[in-house]
């Protein structure tokens, strides 16, 4: 079994891939401005809501609820999808998704294919897959086209093309449309991808979505959008494939009124955005005639089996988490080198590689807790970053590690009063070089990497246990303390 | 693959060894659900919610009375001069203004859908809080894209179809749940370019709610 995320495998490490990034002010002004504005919307919105603390618990516990009882509530959505007319397919990882829905491609005879927009197909690479199989994947999200057309990577879970501006937009649709004319007010923009597109939604005959909620009572599928692209994608077509991770499941059609409150405020801060669809396999004289679920573990269950890290499963993909990361608001999301960046992507992508690679990731962060904070489904992002540190650094232990040394000596003097404080004596004596007006900024060797991003306060001339004795002296009491 | 799927579904349960007691039932009907069901405004207030909402996010509202339908929906196609306009198959007898000629949703294809001026449907249910419509497909609903391939999409609200909640409206399609659903809120929007929301990208770009009371 290959488990692949996107092209994370070769990405660099996160503390890498930022630099260039942060150099770029254009970007960062971009995704400032896009971030801003979300968070702005989600705030009005999410406090209009009286009892967002009681959905946030809800939809925390159906998701935990749903998650120990995955097998169960997966069964009970497969024969239910199937009563409907369904088809349900399962892949153990990304390449077996992928040849099972390039097999049904040309099962109908088709060669190409109209796409809504599917984290789950970018983790895949399921547009490349199908490319090599001789099918052309066609994105309808105005998103992810801007991201197509320009041969770029998605930067943002929910506003894939965030990190550009509109001049940016118009120059890629320009080339790629043969639009010179091509003006670059958003109205303009947005009605030439219509324009593009409505001819490939009236002509291909497959589409391909992910979905938002698999209901097991039920066997529907849910998908949430905006755009109305998922809808033509969803009703035109012949056939249509949907791509859904396992995690996706929830139990009953009556959840849905707990999550259709929390993801469209969370992700876009609207109130409800404009479509929600629901189907239930097919429905004869409307819609595909075929209809196919592939039903995707690609790591989810190594995810399941760590029970302090399982939440992370719970994860809607809305993306607050993403709005409000301090990290995420400097860098964007290439830097992560995944499908999924941001706070959430920083606990999914090396979970999924089963902390082979991506190891940097749960280091990209300051643990500041906003990511919790905005979380509609009560993740505790930062408890399970700490969590993956853990098993980073348990992994690469090796006793000649200079850091593991370290830690080790630090161990020997907390340990003892006398160590502790002869440390503190001898840490004085030595910084004298290293010290400038009360601070340390540029520590030689190894210690270097810490003062090339942070400043170090000096140690200070007389430590809190010497002004303690010194003042009981002076007292005259002794030192009975 | 079936050895995929037996091997997944190993997979997971050997993962949940440690999840404990796995009664599915009892633990599920234990889960907390302190939000907001009913709602708490009375009929007139609610109904003002709902249009509130829907001019929110660029829908046109219009009251009217029974009586008054037809002639309140001939002079909404009038004012945009919608001379080509498809009526969902099945609509209440009465509901649209007789001298008027309409293209029945049957005799409609795709190429017609793409082409005409607009189309009119009624609802299933109405959500006041978030200034919803929902549509299950049956008769005088329309087939899931006659409400989409059209620029304008003419929507027959009664005031009693409007729920406060979301939760009330979910209670309300209960024995629908397997019906195509679509819930339409506002006309087809995107916000993917620098955040600003702009109306119609792929569906209908002007929705036009007349509310009956």
């Amino acid at each position: 079994m290959t488990i692949r995320v996107g092209e994370s495998a070769e990405a660099p490490p996160f503390q890498k891939a930022a630099l260039p990034l942060l150099e770029d002010p254009q970007l960062r002004k971009n995704v400032r401005h896009a971030t801003d504005v979300i968070q702005r919307k989600r705030g009005l919105v999410v406090a209009e809501q009286t009892d967002w603390q009681e959905l946030r618990n809800a939809a925390s516990a159906i998701k935990a609820h749903t998650l120990r009882h995955l097998d169960h509530y997966l069964v009970q959505f497969e024969r239910a999808c199937t009563a409907g007319g369904g088809q349900v397919h399962w892949a153990a990882d990304a390449d077996e998704a992928n040849r099972i829905i390039a097999g049904l491609v040309k099962q109908y005879g088709g060669n190409e294919v109209i796409k809504i927009k599917t984290m789950t197909s970018d983790e895949t690479g399921l547009n490349e897959a199908l490319e090599r199989d001789g099918i052309r994947a066609h994105e309808t999200d105005l998103a992810e086209l801007i991201i197509q057309l320009g041969r770029d990577r998605p930067s943002h879970i929910v506003v894939p093309a965030l990190h550009k501006n509109r001049s940016q937009v118009r120059e890629i649709f320009r080339e790629r449309m043969h639009l010179p004319e091509l003006g670059d007010q958003p109205e303009d923009l947005t009605a030439a991808a219509r324009h593009y597109l409505r001819e490939k939604f009236l002509n291909v005959k497959i589409g391909v979505c992910g979905a938002n909620f698999l209901v097991a009572e039920t066997g529907s599928v849910c998908i949430v959008e905006s755009e109305g692209n998922g809808r033509m994608c969803l009703t035109l077509p012949d056939v249509l494939i949907s791509l859904a991770g396992i995690e996706k499941v929830i139990p009953l059609f009556q959840d849905l009124e707990v999550f259709l409150q929390l993801l469209p405020r969370s992700a876009t801060g609207e109130r409800m955005n404009p479509y929600n669809s629901l189907w239930t396999g097919v429905h004869p004289g409307d819609g595909p005639k075929h209809f196919h679920v592939v039903l995707l573990d690609n790591g989810r269950t190594g995810i399941l089996a760590d029970a302090e890290a399982r939440q992370t499963l719970q994860c809607i993909r809305c993306a607050a988490c993403l709005n409000a990361c301090p990290v995420y608001r400097q860098t964007g999301g290439h830097a992560y080198g995944s499908s999924y960046s941001g706070p959430i992507g920083a606990i999914v992508t090396p979970q999924l590689l089963n902390m082979r690679q991506g190891q940097t990731l749960p280091y990209a962060s300051s643990l500041c807790g906003a990511c919790y904070e905005v979380c509609p489904v009560r993740i505790n992002i930062p408890e399970v970053l700490i969590h993956l540190r853990g098993r980073v650094v348990r992994e690469q232990k090796s006793t000649l590690d200079p850091e593991a040394l370290a830690m080790k000596a630090a161990a020997a003097i907390f340990t003892s009063r006398t160590r502790f404080e002869a440390a503190q004596r001898l840490g004085r004596l030595g910084q004298a070089p290293m010290v400038s007006k009360g601070w340390m900024r540029n520590l030689p060797g190894m210690l270097g990497n810490w003062t090339r991003v942070r400043d170090l306060r000096a140690l200070p001339p007389q430590t809190f246990r010497e002004w303690w004795k010194a003042r009981e002296k002076a007292a005259g009491k002794g030192s009975h303390a | 693959m079936p050895e995929t799927r037996e091997e997944i579904l190993a997979r997971i349960r050997s993962a949940l060894r440690d999840a404990g007691d796995r009664e599915v039932a009892a633990e599920r009907a234990a889960i907390a659900r302190g939000y907001i069901r009913s709602g708490h405004l009375g009929p007139e207030a609610r109904l003002h919610l709902f249009m509130d909402r829907l001019r929110d996010y660029d829908a046109h509202v219009v009251e009217t009375s029974a009586d008054s339908l037809p002639r309140t929906i001939a002079a909404l196609l009038a004012e945009h001069n919608q001379k080509k306009v498809i009526a969902a198959a099945g609509l209440p007898e009465g509901l649209l203004p007789g001298e008027l000629s309409f293209i029945p949703e049957k005799q409609a294809d795709i190429q017609d859908l793409n082409d005409c001026d607009g189309i009119v449907t009624i609802c299933t249910s109405a959500i006041a809080a978030t200034g919803t419509i929902v549509l299950t497909h049956g008769p005088g609903e329309g087939r899931r894209r006659l409400t989409l391939l059209p620029d304008r999409h003419l929507c027959v609200v009664r005031a009693e179809q409007v729920v406060e909640t979301v939760p009330e409206a979910i209670e309300r399609l209960g024995g629908l749940a397997t019906h195509p659903l679509t819930f339409i809120s506002g006309p087809s929007a995107t916000a993917d370019i620098e955040m600003t929301r702009i109306r119609g990208v792929h569906g209908p770009r002007f929705l036009e709610v007349v509310l009956v009371r």
